[in-house]
């Protein structure tokens, strides 16, 4: 490994950095040293496999929704605001 | 469930032709009932999401979802469009659903040592006790590295995986809980999630990372725990 290339990543820097690394932002020489570092750790890319998943069930969260009568309820608003704040509005 | 990328794309590529938020936002504008439920439908979930963040109960969440919808029929002649129709919406919720958590919880006011806190940036990703310490043979590197998970697909969907999650993140200090919500859970870019929590790229991006690093280390410990007892 040449000087040129920078210090060796650690999994300690590895993890703070992982963010970065997903969100695209992490500098050219940083990725590198990243990419290699992960090439030869089996520990970091179980991390980073880890850190994927996680991100996946965020996603896959079931939505929230409102009550059927909340629902009702801000239809009757939108009702109220088109009667009072928008006389003009039906043509 | 993550929505769109951009929930409200034009059919064509056309410039001059309205995209459908556009079309949307006119047929609101004239009073068009389906109009608005249909824009309920799609922003009502992560709408809703936001505010049980904020306040204590689904019925407070209700009203203030009820609130900003009543500030967005208000304010709609004066959207311009120059920020997305979501990220409007979500900064009016946000608004409300502070000052009501405020209200409902007493919370403190913004100083700058909560937002220290908040950020977490003093807060180490991982347990430091987890790497090699400068007396070991590999400093900086793991003493007890994570492990693979088994078969994820399906220990991260089921019920109790959803139940860590969703506590985790309750607890998480709340510019956390937002952004991940926003990031993660909703899907969105950063740039909109900035637009929407008024945030510095740097801010934001530190933030997520707090969060996504508690939340991946309550699961690790929660499929430990598991493991444990089986």
């Amino acid at each position: 490994m040449s000087e040129l290339e920078g210090p060796q990543m650690t999994c300690r820097e590895l993890v703070e950095v992982i963010t970065e690394y997903l969100e695209g932002t992490l500098p050219a020489e940083d990725r590198a040293r990243f990419g290699r570092h992960l090439a030869g750790c089996e520990g970091c890319q179980a991390y980073l496999d880890q850190m994927r998943q996680t991100i996946g069930a965020l996603g896959r969260l079931p939505p929230e929704s409102l009550s059927v009568e909340a629902e009702s309820k801000l239809v009757q608003a939108f009702r109220g605001w088109r009667e009072g704040g928008k006389p003009h509005a039906s043509p | 469930m993550a929505e769109q990328e951009a929930s409200t794309v034009g059919d064509s590529g056309g410039a001059t032709r309205p995209t459908n938020e556009e079309r949307l936002l006119a047929a609101l504008r004239r009073g068009d009932e389906d109009a608005f439920r249909t824009l309920v439908d799609e922003h009502g979930p992560f709408l809703m999401r936001l505010a049980l963040m904020h306040v204590p109960s689904r019925a407070i969440a209700e009203e203030v979802v009820q609130d900003t919808w009543l500030a967005v029929l208000n304010g709609i002649d004066r959207f311009e469009g120059r920020s997305s129709l979501r990220t409007w919406i979500a900064s009016i919720l946000l608004n409300t659903a502070r000052t009501r958590g405020q209200r409902e919880r007493r919370v403190l006011p913004f100083s700058f040592l909560l937002r220290r806190r908040e950020e977490g940036r003093d807060e180490p990703a991982v347990d430091p006790d987890r790497f090699q310490s400068v007396r070991d043979s590999n400093p900086g590197h793991w003493a007890r590295p994570p492990a693979e998970w088994d078969s994820p697909e399906e220990r991260l969907s089921a019920d109790e995986t959803r139940r860590v999650l969703l506590e985790t993140i309750a607890e998480l200090p709340v510019r956390q809980r937002e952004v991940i919500a926003l990031r993660d859970i909703s899907g969105w870019s950063a740039a909109e999630a900035r637009e929407a929590l008024g945030l510095s790229a740097t801010n934001q991006r530190v933030l997520l990372h707090r969060a996504r690093s508690n939340v991946r280390a309550a699961l690790e410990r929660h499929f430990e725990e598991e493991q444990l007892v089986r």
